[in-house]
């Protein structure tokens, strides 16, 4: 049980390539939380820097009050689970379990208590005797976790666990190390590229992008106010919709009433925040007309890509089978809360009233 | 599978038809003249020989000298694989965890592999002769009393050494490849289950090395028997007082020299047998105590 503090982490590589810009962040003890970004943002050195694998350029990496920067991963006290699971093949499951609490010269009567003990947590009792070679992907995540969990250290350290798993399966292990993270209340770091995956397991959720935080919190606020137009389309999918300038030649606008910052700005709106409208409505703080040149079902709905006059696409969601064809005419309409507004930087820009 | 059916029905033979013939030539028909040959007895002039049946076995098994020579090929064959593979592991685990110029050693320490096994005998014969060798000359202003052409300890010592040598090389190549074979993820959960240097090696990297291993206990093995004439032939010729004649050596010595070729005949067959034997059993009970993954 502990925390974990980064303080202006950094990672420069040889040929000053800065891989990790300046990282700072706070980690409760007992939280989960999840590390997301696309592939190359650094979000995974950043996890290997927590668990030692990989050298701090500068900054200070605290867990539980104590300064980890020069200790060893076996002295940090976490466990990792990784990607491709890195069981050790000439071991059985049982031998895998006991490896690093043998190391650290653990009684073996309370070795085998523990082991017996995550056996029965995660069902892997019947393959105790087993290698790794003889279990299915879905078993040896779990040896994974058990070989985690039998250490009982004050952190986990997950590496996109689950990227090696058919998607039902994934699915059905998100919530089992959800539920095991809580009944263990261990602090643990989730590291996916998959947003969905982050969505659902995150009390925090860290967005990385090109080594630098883009935003902390949880995954309702930012799913409600992305900070930056990076988070804004890598949150939530299918993405937001965003559209640069306003005017009526484009096939979408904004109410008269509606307050436009100075300078240019990006509008975003959600697929699901939009509705479709009668033709001559006029309702919404935000319109739009497009053809429709793309129907996509996905059993309780339906995901439509109009395009609009200005060639731009917008994504917009329907409740059960769209009623509409490939070349129909459709009129959106989204209201003023569910807008966001960025600045020329991307950055948020707060909606006046 | 589907079994690929080839149209042309002579095609295939005629591209399987080197590899055939390169086997033919080069193991079955010499093989097949070791074994008629070695029921045969020549007689002095060469003129002509006679059946005799497994009499030429018999004299062979009841020589002294003979089982002598196994003895010294146990020792060296042994001595060699074992101290090859040795020395090719340590330099191939060292040069694993270099980072800079990693290709520069890794170049370097082959090179000794494309060393013909006379020169390289002929290399360590200098290098150790007790009348000009630099080491020689150190080892005996040392207070050692070196003297390989006298004391059969020492010339055993000496061919091992530079039988091993030559073979370092090959093992290092195969033993730097399955070391990179071995996951990287595998060597960190290990780092972070607390086992470190030579614990992490013993518990992890080498048993994950072990088809490589097996592999090159196999190879090695054979090389010691076989290939190992002519390091032997250069330093030592089997001397002194046949302390370094292995059983190619003297098949060679009675069947060249000694120009009895029913007998030498006979010695290739058994040695035939015995790596046969030696392979059959490292498959058969080696084998089993090898992880593939």
């Amino acid at each position: 049980m502990a925390e974990i503090i980064l303080k202006d982490i950094r990672k420069t590589y040889a040929g000053a390539v800065e891989a990790i810009q300046g990282v700072s962040l706070e980690i409760k003890d007992g939280e989960l939380v999840v590390l997301v970004g696309p592939s190359g943002c650094g979000k995974s050195t950043l996890l290997r820097m927590i668990a030692g694998l990989e050298g701090i350029t500068s900054g200070e990496i605290l867990i539980g009050d104590r300064r980890v920067n020069e200790l060893d991963p076996a002295e940090r006290d976490i466990a990792m689970v990784f990607q491709n699971y890195a069981l050790y093949p000439h071991m059985t499951v049982r031998q895998n379990l006991a490896y690093g609490l043998k190391n650290r010269k653990t009684p073996k009567d309370e070795i085998e208590r523990r082991i017996a003990k995550a056996a029965k947590t995660l069902e892997i009792e019947p393959y105790l005797d087993r290698k790794p070679r003889q279990l299915s992907g879905g078993q040896r995540q779990r040896v994974a976790m058990g070989r985690a969990i039998v250490r009982e250290p004050a952190a986990f350290l997950f590496d996109e666990p689950l990227s090696n798993l058919d998607a039902k399966l994934r699915g059905q292990m998100r919530i089992e190390i959800k539920r095991l993270q809580r009944s263990l209340g261990t602090t643990s770091v989730y590291v996916t590229h998959d947003q969905m995956e982050a969505m659902t397991l995150a009390d925090k959720l860290v967005v990385v992008n090109a080594g630098r935080i883009e935003q902390v919190g949880t995954p309702i606020e930012l799913y409600e106010k992305p900070a930056t137009v990076f988070v804004a389309t890598f949150i939530g999918s299918p993405s937001m919709n965003l559209l640069g300038g306003d005017s009526a030649t484009d096939g979408w606008s904004l109410a008269p009433n509606f307050p436009r910052p100075s300078g240019s700005f990006t509008i975003g709106v959600r697929p699901e925040d939009l509705t479709v409208v009668a033709e001559h409505a006029g309702v919404g703080d935000f319109e739009a007309t497009v053809r429709v040149d793309g129907i996509e079902l996905v059993g309780a709905e339906s995901l439509l890509h109009g395009r609009l006059a200005s060639g731009h696409d917008l994504v917009f969601r329907v409740s059960g089978r769209a009623a509409f064809q490939i070349g129909d005419e459709v009129k959106v309409a989204a209201g003023r809360e569910t807008l966001h507004l960025f600045d020329a930087q991307g950055r948020r820009a707060t909606l006046g009233s | 599978m589907q079994p690929v059916v080839f149209p042309n029905k002579i095609l295939p033979y005629v591209l399987l038809a080197p590899q055939i013939i390169l086997t033919v030539v080069f193991f079955f028909w010499p093989a097949s003249q070791a074994l008629y040959q070695s029921v045969l007895r020549e007689d002095p002039f060469g003129l002509k020989s006679g059946f005799v049946g497994l009499a030429n076995f018999r004299t062979i098994l009841s020589d002294p000298a003979y089982l002598h020579s196994l003895e010294v090929t146990v020792v060296f064959s042994a001595a060699t694989a074992l101290l090859s593979m040795a020395v090719a592991l340590l330099l191939a685990a060292s040069a694993d965890r270099v980072v800079r110029g990693r290709n520069v050693y890794r170049t370097l320490l082959i090179w000794p592999y494309a060393v013909a096994p006379a020169v390289a005998g002929m290399l360590w014969l200098f290098m150790f002769n007790p009348a000009m060798g630099t080491f020689a000359y150190l080892l005996r202003r040392n207070g050692l009393v070196w003297d390989p052409l006298l004391n059969g300890n020492q010339a055993m010592l000496l061919v091992i050494i530079a039988a091993a040598w030559k073979q370092i090389s090959y093992n290092f190549l195969f033993f730097v490849a399955g070391l990179q074979a071995i996951p990287k993820s595998l060597i960190e959960a290990a780092s972070i289950d607390g086992a470190r240097g030579a614990k992490r090696f013993w518990t992890i990297v080498f048993p994950l090395l072990a088809p490589t291993t097996f592999f090159l206990l196999v190879v090695n093995t054979v090389y010691a028997f076989f290939d190992t004439f002519g390091i032997i032939h250069a330093v030592t010729g089997g001397g002194p007082a046949r302390a370094t004649e292995t059983l190619v050596y003297k098949v060679y010595n009675d069947g060249f020299v000694n120009l009895d070729l029913g007998g030498s005949a006979a010695q290739s067959v058994i040695l035939m047998a015995i790596v046969v034997a030696l392979t059959a059993f490292q498959f058969r009970f080696v084998e089993k105590r090898v992880h593939y993954s």
